[in-house]
């Protein structure tokens, strides 16, 4: 799935990265414990959370993931949204409730790692 | 590369919105040296844990890394409070972390045991009081 098609499918607004919107993405993790998604996320691209500091965009690029969507319309800080530019991460901003947006992706076919948790 | 290239970073404990830094950086160094996505990987993952325990528990502390060609070597130094049960900090879920940092998405009891995961070696010296030195290793392939 095109990240551009994630935009679409949860009515989020682009806060950064547009470069990056027909980046094809394969999977996708939702989580507000940053410490789960170091220890048990593999090769997934795109981060669902309603967390918001810094750790979440330094968290996603540790993990080599290009797209993170904040739900519940939380809004990241100016600071998050220049780390995540130098990154080359996509910022997305949704309305929509973390279960909401997940199904709507999963449904749409991005899913997750089925469990995935070696290195 | 021929030589041992050295790395060194100072961990602010004051302050957790700035904690990775120090890996973020790290990880850079490793792209611009031509290190395999995986590599670059595992020492920054096993680092930012590192550091983001420094910073919930100890205060800080210093990050030394050693880059060589057949190994990563990272050292992550604090005068901290030191461990009292090592075997029991290493298992899965066990975290002395307060409520303050979990709200901040840590302090699941993952840290040390993720280290210990995305490395090829690992030691913990510590002493009650004293402080803290994790050692860790990755081997390129």
């Amino acid at each position: 799935m095109k990240i551009k098609e994630i935009k679409d499918l949860l009515g989020a607004q682009l806060l950064c990265g547009e470069e990056n919107l027909d980046h094809e993405v394969y999977s996708a993790c939702c989580s507000d414990m940053m410490s789960d998604v170091l220890a048990y996320v593999k090769d997934q691209g795109v981060l669902l959370t309603g967390l918001v500091n810094p750790q979440v965009i330094r968290t996603a690029s540790m993990m080599d993931m290009i797209c993170i969507v904040f739900v519940r319309d939380k809004c990241p800080t100016e600071e998050m949204v220049e780390l995540s530019r130098e990154s080359g991460i996509v910022v997305l901003s949704s309305s929509l409730r973390a279960y909401e947006a997940c199904g709507l992706l999963y449904h749409s076919g991005l899913r997750g790692s089925q469990g995935e948790t070696h290195v | 590369m021929s030589e041992v290239l050295k790395f060194h970073f100072d961990v602010d404990g004051e302050n957790f919105s700035s904690a990775g830094e120090a890996s973020v950086v790290m990880k850079k160094k490793l792209r611009q040296l031509g290190f395999s996505p995986e590599v670059m990987r595992r020492v920054s993952i096993a680092m930012y844990e590192g550091e983001i325990n420094m910073v919930i528990h100890a205060n800080g502390g210093t990050a030394d890394v050693l880059v060589s060609d057949d190994e990563i070597e990272i050292i992550l130094s604090d005068s901290g409070p030191g461990i009292p049960d090592i075997a029991l900090a290493m298992q899965e879920g066990y975290s002395t972390a307060t409520d303050n940092v979990r709200a901040l998405g840590f302090g699941a009891g993952m840290g040390l045991p993720n280290m210990r995961k995305y490395t090829d070696y690992m030691n913990i010296d510590t002493k009650v009081g004293v402080g803290t030195t994790v050692t860790m290793k990755v081997k390129v392939q």
